[in-house]
């Protein structure tokens, strides 16, 4: 008869024990494996413009100076973000009310205007997103800013995945020699584990 | 200070300062010192927060002159 209720007594101390010293223990453990686990940052880029460009290259290349692991899959038109000429991306003002339309050169009052011109004469002036290009082009190499060319090559020597969406590659007639060598091409049942192991993931 | 490399950033705006720098110091032997010159307001909390990322120790972060300067220890 004794050994039972001794057992349940014991089995009762053991308990009580274990909760209270249990929650704390478990909080640093997690932590510990949270604190040694090297972020990773997975991006998805949709867009094919220039100002659409930056984002994932800066970030990508950033966090990857930042020792985290770093893949890019690029659909769509981000597609044009990996071809081998990159110095074809453009920008276009038409129906763009956020972009600032400020002339790179000139005195400083004059570099001060903001030129609102309306969509309708945007629109009927030939070479006009060509013009606007080269303007932005322009103020971003005057502000000391990265070429898309550069920020790409800092982004492949510090080992970021490319991936290009092996479906969008079909659908708008490219073939794999389009784009950069170190390519990998693959769909999105491939990369959604990727994004879901990742620490950090966005879609540009 | 002392510094075994010099790395001058002027003009360069983010995220060029820190690429420079990783690609610098990838090139330097453990405790060697790099030092690092920018004028880009934003690569104070840039290059804070680079050390503390990579284990690269961040000796000092000075302004001088509407300049910064920064010693970075290889790790």
């Amino acid at each position: 008869m004794g050994e039972p209720s001794q057992l349940a007594v014991i089995d009762d101390l053991v308990r009580r024990r274990i909760d209270e010293i249990l929650p704390a223990r478990i909080e640093e453990k997690l932590k510990e494996i949270e604190d040694a686990k090297t972020p990773s940052l997975a991006i998805i880029a949709t867009k094919g413009t220039l100002d659409w460009a930056y984002p994932p290259f800066i970030l990508a290349s950033t966090a990857s100076a930042l020792g985290w692991d770093v893949s890019v899959f690029f659909t769509f038109y981000g597609l044009n973000l990996v071809r081998k000429d990159v110095g074809d991306l453009k920008i276009s003002p038409l129906g763009n009310p956020g972009m600032p339309m400020k002339m790179p050169f000139g005195p400083d009052w004059f570099k001060g205007i903001n030129w609102n011109i309306p969509n309708v004469v945007q629109a009927s002036i030939p070479g006009f997103e060509n013009m606007a290009t080269t303007l932005m082009k322009q103020t971003i190499s005057n502000n000391g800013v990265a070429s898309i060319d550069e920020l790409r090559s800092a982004c492949q020597e510090g080992d970021v995945k490319f991936i290009a969406c092996q479906m969008t590659v079909d659908l708008f007639g490219f073939s794999h020699d389009d784009f950069i060598p170190g390519m990998d091409f693959a769909g999105a049942a491939t990369f959604l584990p990727v994004a879901q192991q990742s620490s950090v993931c966005l879609f540009i | 200070m002392n510094f075994d490399k010099e790395l001058d950033a002027r003009g360069l705006n983010c995220p060029l300062p820190i690429l420079r720098t990783k690609k610098a110091l990838t090139d330097m032997q453990s405790g060697q010192v790099l030092k690092v010159i920018s004028t880009d307001p934003g690569s104070v909390k840039d290059l804070a927060a680079f050390a503390k990322q990579t284990g690269n120790e961040l000796l000092s972060s000075e302004e001088k002159n509407k300049e910064f300067e920064f010693f970075v220890k290889r790790k």
